[in-house]
């Protein structure tokens, strides 16, 4: 007997088994939306404006003709498409992310309330320098942490994302070999960069974009850089290695001192990819590895926001070889205060240049530095902590339905799978990643690393707690149990639950529509 | 046919050898999105890279099996990359290399053993 409430009306529903698709495309009290241009406000505008007072025009012929193509919407029309859109959109403030700090980790709000400070987010890069001796000191403090984090002498801020910065750490190699006589166009260039195969896209894509060939190092059957092949590699034609610690593999590189003793003994440097340095800040210095140039993407390891692709910030600290080559601007303290120094005035300044118009990402500066300064050198030992204490439990909750790629020993922030596991089931990576949508949970890194077959790689950060973590788990431990009991449907049409099905990724690659056109028959100006 | 350990395929027809992917690399790679092909009169060295294959899952270079001159780059590939997939030791092939040095051939795999070395990965 169902129960009723006060005006005897059954407040439980009676059981629907079967789930129509609705009438409107709606979804629950999810609307539908559609592109901002197939919005029927043609011609309207949000707000009344007076007529312009001037009449007439310069522009003789040249006069525009045809409707400019913008649709016009009320300010509640505007914020519903942008909110309705949201709505189907998945962020980490919703449920644990697995692709992590690879793409953005919690984002603490305090950081926020400071970047929002009048001082920090009202100021101008034109500003006499006397009126923003705060934001200065901001930069210089930031600097500060990073260089004691890292153990480097020296850091440039300036670059605007990870990538920006290798190009950095490149270009001020590739300097400091041009001054000691072995340039690329020298009669002994060091023309070579050697990376490994586990390593990032942008690594090599580096090197080879600052005029370097590539050679790659091979890796060892349990996912580190091969020593022996990185040896026989060296050479005088060797500018640099460019290693990733802790690697793509979610491992520490166990030989990266001896790595980095090779490097130096063959003349060259060992730039360190920094993506993954929140599993070691606080208790590992680069520095103390050998390590001559890194970056340090703000985003991934101090929690500055990475939505829509951006503004990134990646500085990258130097050792005392390469100190000499940062490029401008940066922060000096003196007597009368802090000076942005924008060229080297000095002859022994040998800065390669400058990689961007000003001082870079103060709003990344300002969230950066909220969060060491919130959470103190201690508490930053407890974030690496914390992620590789979450990555491991994963992996151990895991193992024994899926298969851990490399299997010995713990992992750093990262349980990195295989699809070992799923052979026979006719169950894809992709087909996993998919179902996982459906259960609500965002899909983790697939297929990479390259060089770990259908790779499920899944970085929790140090901020789940364990409930979620274990809701996460037990969500997978069914998938993975569903696909091996062959029950192939659930996952090779998924996601049946989301706004969008599964997209042809292979057509939308093959042949991609990158322009708008106007439905047929309806009246909008197409430009 | 012969084939790489890379996973390259070679038919040689008097001097000139065709050169493509093998079924199982096409199949490794998954849906093949993009093929870059070499221009004609390029000249290669064995190990080379010579073309370069994406998928939705990876990009990868191709390597010259052999040293020699491409007399033809497989230009269909351009707008039809899903031949590869199709078929990759037929009309999926990536190049028409003039071979300089035809006794490199012989450190190649025969079918047989490429299969072999296969269900060693």
């Amino acid at each position: 007997m169902s129960t009723m409430n006060t005006v005897g009306r059954p407040t439980t529903p009676n059981k629907v088994e079967s789930k129509p698709a609705t009438l409107t495309g709606g979804r629950g009290l999810l609307q539908d939306e559609h592109l901002i241009f197939e919005s029927d406000g043609w011609g309207k505008t949000g707000v009344d404006l007076p007529e312009p007072k001037t009449s007439g025009s310069d522009l003789g012929d040249l006069v525009r003709k045809d409707p400019i193509g913008l649709p016009g919407l009320s300010e509640p029309e505007a914020m519903r498409h942008y909110v309705r859109l949201s709505q189907k959109n998945h962020a980490i403030d919703l449920a644990i992310y697995p692709l992590g700090s690879c793409t953005m980790k919690h984002n603490p709000r305090l950081n926020e309330k400071m970047a929002r400070l009048p001082g920090f987010s009202d100021i101008h890069p034109l500003q006499p320098q006397s009126t923003v001796q705060g934001a200065l000191e901001l930069m210089d403090q930031l600097a500060h942490w990073l260089k004691t984090l890292t153990g480097m002498p020296a850091v440039a801020l300036s670059p605007k994302a990870g990538a920006h910065g290798e190009l950095c750490g490149l270009m001020a190699i590739r300097a400091a070999h041009r001054a000691a006589g072995n340039g690329l166009r020298s009669d002994t260039p060091r023309n070579k960069v050697l990376v490994p195969t586990s390593a990032h896209g942008t690594n090599p894509a580096t090197a080879a974009f600052v005029g370097y060939t590539v050679v790659e190092v091979a890796q060892t059957e349990d996912g580190r850089v091969d020593v022996a092949d990185l040896a026989s590699k060296l050479g005088p034609d060797v500018a640099a290695i460019m290693v990733t610690n802790p690697n793509t593999c979610g491992l520490f590189e166990r030989d990266i001192l001896e790595i980095s003793r090779l490097t130096h003994e063959a003349g060259a440097y060992f730039y360190c990819d920094g993506a993954n340095f929140n599993a070691i800040v606080g208790r590992v210095r680069p520095g103390d590895l050998g390590v001559d140039a890194m970056h340090i993407n703000l985003h991934k390891t101090f929690s500055t926001p990475h939505g829509g692709g951006g503004p990134g910030a990646g500085p990258v600290v130097l050792s005392e070889a390469l100190a000499p080559f940062a490029p401008a601007p940066w922060v000096v303290s003196g007597e009368d205060g802090f000076n942005l120094v924008e060229f080297a005035e000095d002859e022994a300044e040998q800065a390669f240049g400058r990689l961007c118009a000003f001082q870079g990402q103060m709003g990344m500066y300002v969230r950066a530095l909220s969060y060491m300064m919130s959470h103190g050198s201690d508490g930053l030992r407890q974030v690496a902590e914390d992620a590789v204490l979450n990555a491991n439990y994963i992996k151990a909750r895991l193992s024994d339905v899926m298969s851990v790629a490399f299997p010995e020993g713990p992992c750093m922030h990262e349980a990195l799978f295989d699809d070992e596991w799923l052979k026979g089931t006719d169950v894809t990576t992709l087909d996993f990643a998919k179902a996982m949508i459906d259960e609500g949970f965002h899909p983790m890194t697939m297929y990479f690393p390259l060089v770990v077959h259908g790779a499920m790689l899944i970085e929790p950060t140090e901020t789940e707690s364990k409930q979620e973590l274990d809701r996460f788990i037990e969500a997978m431990r069914a998938l993975a149990n569903a696909a091996k009991a062959g029950d192939v449907d659930r996952f090779k049409g998924a996601p049946f639950h989301a706004p969008l099905k599964r997209l042809d990724e292979t057509r939308a690659a093959r042949q991609p529509v990158l322009r708008w056109t106007a439905p047929e028959g309806s009246n909008i100006a197409a430009e | 046919m012969r084939f790489t350990k890379d996973h390259e395929w070679v038919k040689v027809d008097g001097d000139v050898a065709t050169v493509g992917i093998s079924k199982h690399a096409a199949d490794a790679l998954g849906d093949v999105v993009f093929v870059e092909t070499p221009e004609a009169g390029k000249s290669v060295a064995k190990g080379d890279s010579f073309a370069v294959v994406e998928s939705v899952k990876a990009a990868s270079d191709v390597y010259a099996p052999v040293s020699g001159e491409v007399i033809e780059g497989n230009a269909a590939l351009a707008s039809a990359p899903e031949t590869v997939n199709a078929d990759p030791e037929g009309d999926g092939w990536f190049a028409k290399i003039k071979v300089s040095d035809a006794s490199q051939l012989d450190a190649l795999m025969d079918r047989a053993a490429y299969d072999q070395f296969l269900s060693t990965l």
